[in-house]
């Protein structure tokens, strides 16, 4: 298929989003990542049962916390797509770089940037 | 067990403002059962904490640890070493753990990360709600086995009240009338009989009423049994 998908995205492979922890999202935000989304299966068609859901689930409490420490939710976001939805892959990784880019930088100062 | 909730973050915050290091410190008892003072909390929370300093340009150094239990000194000597390093340390114990601690670390400040709310148990998952009111004289077996005096609004030894409607208290929709529970399990045990004689006045002495409690077990003070 050899679709492009922005440069600005670092790819982590779980096994399943179930196994995506509030802790990894929040590190995420705390070493400075301007935005973290989390690619998951179909709600539905998780092979192990609600992964996906529960991922949801941390994604908005994570969301919630960001909130209520003045940080735009927008950083993160739960995606879902299927393995075969190359072309959607794509499509969402464009869409997150530019909501990222359109808030701007994340106002954490990154300990490895500093 | 114990439940508790955490404390905004903000109110959090707040209490170590000026603060460059401190340490946070969970409990592996009630609070983690009702998940608001376990290791995940604890690391929640400091890494919370960590993005709000960092946004304001004022970076806090947080360390973490989880001790067995709060509430049992030979568990809070286990930070005895490091406890001063620090500039001040956050409990995610119910209130009987940052007090330990403040007893047994006098130079050292300690802040209550979370309210200590109610004795009671799990509902649903994520849902707690208040059983026992640790009146120090229990007596639920003249209930049904249900409590009227932590769940009655007015701790009623005789009752319903007239506030009761469709079997809900009246301070709130949500709140089941335990005495509509009572009166109505007794009938369909066909014992609603124990409950017509009155209940005479409940001394409170032993509640909080009297003060600060204690409990000793003689043959435990004098040595391991």
């Amino acid at each position: 298929m050899r679709l492009s998908y922005p440069a600005d995205i670092k790819v982590i492979q779980v096994p399943c989003t179930g196994r995506v922890d509030i802790l990894h999202l929040l590190n995420a935000i705390e070493d400075g990542a301007d935005g973290v989304y989390v690619a998951g299966c179909l709600e539905g068609e998780c092979h192990y049962i609600e992964g996906n859901l529960k991922a949801r689930r941390k994604v908005n409490y994570v969301k919630k916390t960001l909130t209520e420490l003045g940080i735009e939710p927008e950083r993160v976001e739960m995606y879902n797509l299927s393995s075969a939805q190359g072309a959607r892959f794509a499509e969402i990784a464009i869409e997150m770089v530019e909501k990222i880019k359109a808030l701007g930088p994340s106002p954490i100062k990154s300990s490895h940037a500093a | 067990m114990i439940v508790a909730d955490r404390k905004s973050l903000q109110e959090i915050l707040a209490m170590v403002k000026d603060d460059k290091k401190i340490l946070i410190v969970g409990c592996k008892g009630c609070v983690t059962v009702c998940n608001v003072g376990g290791l995940k909390e604890v690391e929640i929370l400091a890494s919370s904490m960590k993005i709000a300093r960092k946004k304001e340009g004022n970076p806090i150094d947080i360390d973490i640890n989880v001790l067995e239990r709060q509430c049992d000194n030979e568990y809070v000597a286990e930070i005895s070493e490091s406890v001063n390093d620090y500039d001040a340390v956050i409990s995610l114990a119910c209130g009987v753990g940052p007090q330990f601690l403040s007893e047994m670390y006098k130079d050292q400040t300690f802040y209550p990360g979370v309210n200590t709310t109610f004795f009671g148990g799990a509902t649903q998952h994520g849902v707690w709600e208040e059983r026992c009111a640790g009146c120090g004289t229990c007596a639920i077996h003249n209930f049904g086995g249900l409590c009227p005096i932590a769940r009655c609004a007015k701790s009623l030894m005789n009752g319903p009240c007239g506030g009761s409607s469709n079997g809900v208290c009246e301070i709130n929709k949500d709140t089941d009338c335990i005495w509509d529970a009572i009166v109505r399990k007794k009938m369909e045990a066909g014992e609603l009989e124990d409950l017509m004689g009155v209940k005479g006045i409940k001394d409170w002495r032993t509640a909080r009423h009297g003060g600060p409690r204690r409990s000793i077990r003689e043959e435990l003070v004098q040595g391991n049994i």
